[in-house]
């Protein structure tokens, strides 16, 4: 067991290098890795909103899944699977981005926050473990969104040839892709770097299969430190790497880079990302990595995701360093509302069943 | 022996319904699972709750024993 917490941390804690080491190469502030601002910023360079400020494909993303899915075809991981309450877990997956744009991260990047002396994302943190616990309720009562079967190995294929496609728009430049000139959207690592970083990451996560939904989950449901390791490893990392070349630590509540100090959406927002996340089995970057590996449930979620970035930003949902705006609190919500009566139906459906 | 069919469930499910089974006392468990990952999950669980955890890979699923 001891070799295994050390793969988990050392695992980590490259990641969290690599996550300081991106925005020293030029990615906003605390956002070497953040998945639900990166499929936003692709929603965006895709046209799905027209937020100027955030439109970019980030190679991050498409190397997450190149990574996952060379990574599950070598360990033999690959397995083409899908069909398990594929609109639940689209409609999820919409409101998990919201409520990580409310808070302006994605739990990963709760942690690079943390890490770089962002107090709201404790704030963040503490709403994350209450909508973690709020799910581990329900999951212990008997929820599940039911069985996935097999699927024909070509389903496994398409979001690896989907990022494919995103990549040839990256390079090519195509016309109807639009990327921000200024704003994070415009803040970038080069892109051979991020798309080098993003495959090592996303075959460090393939093979540590590490989650932060899971990783508090698994602590509180069953006392597993396992993938636990894993996010102190992120954690330590980017700590001790911001604090040595990325230079950047700062510790507070105040003028943190792409983050607001209203308290209570910073904690509802992640409540809702926690709360979405255990009902789906996996935290954004976990459902990234799921959707390298064949998972066409993962798949479904990630464009769930993508959609609900681009209504956060058509509806004026998503925060901004000034706050949370109205609608972003009222979807909030309406999410939380949502997530408990899926959660209330998927529970007593085994039941009866 | 208690067999459990976890087949097509995704991460958590397979171990929750391991430990469901654990927590009722079963000493022998037989545990259906399709994915590498659900039959680490359920090992570690297994072995970290004292049990002998023996798995067999049939076609294209794993059946995992666990005896205490």
């Amino acid at each position: 067991m001891k070799n295994e917490k050390l793969k988990m941390l050392l695992g980590g804690g490259i990641i969290g290098l690599l996550a300081v080491f991106l925005v020293k190469q030029g990615n906003p502030g605390n956002m070497g890795i953040c998945v639900a601002c990166f499929w936003r910023d692709i929603a965006g360079a895709l046209g799905l909103h027209r937020a100027a400020a955030v439109q970019y494909i980030r190679p991050e993303i498409i190397g997450f899944v190149f990574g996952a899915f060379a990574s599950s075809m070598f360990s033999k991981d690959f397995k083409a699977r899908g069909g398990s309450s594929p609109l639940i877990r689209f409609l999820l997956g919409v409101f998990m981005a919201i409520g990580a744009l409310v808070f302006l991260g994605c739990p990963l990047r709760m942690i690079l926050r943390l890490a770089n002396g962002d107090l709201n994302a404790l704030i963040g943190t503490l709403g994350f473990v209450v909508g973690i616990m709020v799910g581990l309720y329900f999951l212990k009562n008997g929820y599940t969104l039911g069985r996935n079967k097999k699927e024909l190995q070509i389903v496994g294929y398409i979001m690896p040839l989907f990022a494919v496609m995103l990549l040839v728009f990256l390079v090519l430049k195509l016309e109807f892709i639009l990327f921000s000139e200024e704003g994070p959207g415009s803040m970038h690592a080069p892109i051979l770097i991020s798309l080098v970083a993003g495959i090592i990451t996303g075959i460090l996560l393939q093979r540590t299969r590490v989650c932060s939904a899971g990783a508090f989950r698994d602590l509180f449901l069953i006392k597993d430190m396992h993938f636990m390791y894993g996010i102190i490893g992120i954690f330590i990392a980017a700590l001790i790497g911001n604090l040595t070349f990325g230079g950047s630590f700062k510790l507070g509540f105040e003028g943190q880079p792409v983050a607001h100090s209203e308290h209570i959406w910073n904690f509802l927002g992640m409540t809702l990302v926690g709360f979405a996340g255990i009902l789906l089995g996996g935290c954004p970057i976990r459902q990234t990595i799921l959707a390298g590996d064949g998972d066409a449930d993962a798949g479904i979620t990630i464009f769930g995701l993508l959609i609900g970035a681009a209504i956060a930003h058509n509806f004026g949902l998503a925060a901004s360093p000034k706050g949370a705006p109205l609608n972003g609190r009222i979807a909030v919500i309406i999410g939380l509302i949502l997530c408990t009566i899926i959660a209330y139906i998927y529970t007593n459906k085994r039941a009866e069943g | 022996m208690k067999e459990i069919d976890v087949r097509g469930y995704s991460c958590p499910e397979p171990v929750i319904r391991t430990m469901n089974a654990v927590k009722e006392g079963n000493a022998e468990l037989e545990i259906l699972v399709d994915t590498n990952v659900s039959k680490e999950n359920v090992s570690r669980y297994l072995k970290e709750n004292g049990y002998n955890v023996d798995v067999k890979e049939t076609g294209d699923y794993y059946t995992i024993i666990g005896k205490k």
